[in-house]
């Protein structure tokens, strides 16, 4: 359904034509919704559509293929980064990503998470860091807080029982197979806007088939921690960021020469 | 990708394994996942080998876990893909298999059975029956399954595995032990290029100049639905049972009928052989598709036959399916061993003459 804008209006926003009209089931707040749009802006700006291919698996995000008018596989909680990798590997020149939280990345599929990274598969990994098992009712993740509560850290995450915070997006940056790893957060929005260039960087590195791009997005989970939206992204800032600070793990040779060489 | 190699189709000698990876090349796959383990660990190395040259993608993944979803990845985006494993790797598909079966992707798994339960040994079995005709993972599904019994089916099954997968829209399986990847004989190599690849329209291979996007997923929240989606899968799985095939020797005329499978049922060709040297007239029904399973052709020999008697190389699987094929009909007994032994035909003769014995069977 296309409306009619009158000449004398200009339009300064407007959803993308690559989301669909699907009423989005997060919660309100919630930063999933945050991070499917503006992947999805990206898509259209890059004028990308009908070459992407989006891996969505179990977690809050799993209905992404309702939201996202891309061609799309669900897949099985932890394998998401290996069920792109096949695809990828049968279909070199499409654009591939795979969506996944906390629980889904650095838990149940840190396995194939690390594989993925080190082979240097040439996909884009966007990692929903929230602290918190979202879809099964607000369990504890491996990136869970020290003291943070949740429905199985009832009296607060302990290091000794269970470990710390597993900052896993570090360790990935370590593998020569990784090209560019970057952590962002939504809780403003210039933050949002800078996370849409690290997202628009890494589809043009994929296209050059640089080796595997991740992206940290660190979000929240309204309902999980038991805040309101606007409590939720304070407690971001104070909590989350000193765990999970905010910039580039690491970014291509080339470009850190450049930077090094002239500042501008 | 170049699906011929250097060598014309002349017969040769190879390893079971080995056939099995050169068929699977000639049929065009495009790639190839896996993870090694004794004793298929010559699939993956044959495909490591030849794919570089030939064209095609292989990838030894980190985990059978990571290669049973690489296999869900590729077939969803629209292309021909296989992977092999033995038995404990086998399990550890089972959730991406349930995920494949339920999102109607055709490809092919390779189970090369070794002994078991748990690590168990490297000796080849039939312990993993239930696990691939019963579906061997969640929910109610099936895999089509093949059962080779030389280095010949090895290779001609990858073809009739695939045709079969691509007609369902759903996972084929070779069920093979050990022994028949890792022996070698006799083969002639299917010819390549005679297994077309059809375009699909329902792959996530990017829109394209599609209008709609395409969607895999095994997802529905409402129970009507699932409900739905159920009933479609059991009605493709009835259809499917046009597909039965069997092998049958000297049942016609048979007093004692043999039923088995694989490696098991090459056994049994020899028991008949000592029984009709004995003028004990012995048959051999050799079920060549497992899932689906050749019910009919056993009630209708039951009928005709005084005993049967189900050689595996397990604890007794097939044997249940037998007896509710039979029905009563007639008795249904059972030999064979386990844990990587294999009876030889003087062990399962002696059984059919016991079972002579202890039912005082008039032999026409
Ligand atoms: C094999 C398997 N184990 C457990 C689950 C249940 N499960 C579904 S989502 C989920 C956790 C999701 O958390 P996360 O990946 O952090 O994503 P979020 O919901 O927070 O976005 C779990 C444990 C499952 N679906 N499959
Ligand atoms: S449960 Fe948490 S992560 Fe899931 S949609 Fe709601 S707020 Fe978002």
């Amino acid at each position: 359904m296309e409306n009619k804008i009158p000449e004398e209006f200009e339009v300064v926003y407007c959803k993308p034509s690559t989301l669909t009209d699907m009423p989005m089931h997060y919660c309100p707040g919630c930063g999933h919704g945050i991070v499917n749009k503006i992947l999805m802006e990206v898509v259209e700006e890059l004028n990308i559509q009908d070459k992407t291919i989006g891996v969505a698996p179990v977690g809050c995000s799993v209905f992404a293929y309702n939201y996202m008018n891309i061609d799309m596989q669900e897949a099985a909680h932890g394998r998401a980064s290996a069920v792109a990798t096949g695809i990828k590997r049968v279909l070199p020149d499409r654009y591939v990503f795979s969506y996944q939280g906390d629980g889904d990345l650095a838990a149940i599929g840190t396995s194939e998470t690390i594989h993925t990274v080190n082979r240097g598969e040439n996909i884009l990994m966007i990692f929903i860091n929230n602290a918190i098992y979202g879809m099964t009712g607000g369990q504890m993740a491996p990136t869970t807080l020290i003291g943070q509560v949740t429905s199985t850290s009832p009296y607060g995450r302990e290091a000794a029982a269970i470990g710390n915070p597993l900052k896993i997006t570090d360790m990935l940056a370590q593998l020569p197979g990784a090209y560019y790893v970057s952590r962002h957060s939504i809780h403003t929005s210039n933050a949002i806007r800078k996370l849409k260039k690290a997202i628009t960087k890494s589809f043009e590195y994929q296209k050059e088939k640089k080796g595997t791009c991740f992206i940290e997005v660190v979000s929240n989970c309204p309902s999980g921690w038991k805040m309101t939206p606007l409590e939720s992204m304070k407690w971001i800032e104070e909590h989350m960021f000193p765990i999970y600070p905010l910039g580039d793990l690491k970014i291509p040779k080339e470009e850190s020469k450049v930077t090094k060489e002239n500042p501008n | 990708m170049n699906q011929n190699n250097n060598s014309n189709n002349e017969p040769r000698l190879m390893k079971g394994n080995e056939a099995l990876a050169e068929a699977a090349i000639r049929a065009g796959i495009h790639a190839y996942f896996g993870y090694p383990i004794t004793p298929q660990s010559e699939i993956l190395e044959y495909f490591t080998r030849e794919m570089p040259k030939r064209g095609g993608v292989v990838v030894q993944a980190e985990s059978e876990l990571a290669a049973i979803n690489m296999v869900y990845g590729a077939a969803g985006a629209g292309t021909r893909i296989m992977t092999s494993s033995s038995s404990p790797g086998i399990s550890l598909m089972q959730e991406g298999l349930s995920y494949i079966a339920s999102a109607e992707l055709p490809c092919l798994v390779v189970n090369i059975n070794r002994g078991g339960p748990g690590l168990g040994t490297i000796q080849p079995s039939q312990s993993d029956y239930w696990q691939a005709v019963k579906g061997g993972g969640h929910g109610d599904y099936h895999l089509i399954v093949l059962a080779p019994a030389s280095v010949q089916e090895m290779a001609d099954f990858v073809f009739d595995a695939f045709r079969l997968a691509e007609k369902y829209r759903n996972p084929a399986f070779i069920l093979a032990d050990g022994a028949l990847g890792q022996m070698m004989e006799k083969v002639v190599l299917p010819e390549a290029g005679s297994l077309p690849y059809h375009e699909v329209n329902w792959a996530t291979s990017g829109m394209g100049k599609r209008k709609e996007r395409n969607i895999i997923t095994s997802l529905y929240m409402q129970p009507e639905e699932m409900e739905q989606v159920n009933l479609h899968l059991q009605k493709k799985y009835k259809a499917m049972q046009k597909e039965v095939r069997f092998e049958s020797i000297l049942t016609e005329d048979a007093d004692i009928l043999l039923v088995a499978y694989g490696l098991g049922a090459r056994i049994c060709q020899k028991v008949v052989e000592l029984g009709r040297e004995k003028d004990i007239k012995i048959g051999l029904l050799r079920p060549i598709t497992l899932y689906p399973f050749p019910k009919d052709e056993i009630a209708r020999l039951a009928i005709r036959v005084q005993s049967i008697l189900v050689v595996e190389m397990n604890a007794g699987q097939m044997v249940e399916d037998v007896s509710l094929a039979v029905n009563g009909r007639c008795p249904v007994n059972l030999t064979g061993r386990m844990g990587g032994m294999i009876s030889s035909p003087e062990e399962v003769f002696q059984k059919v003459e016991t079972i002579i014995e202890k039912q005082t069977l008039t032999l026409k």
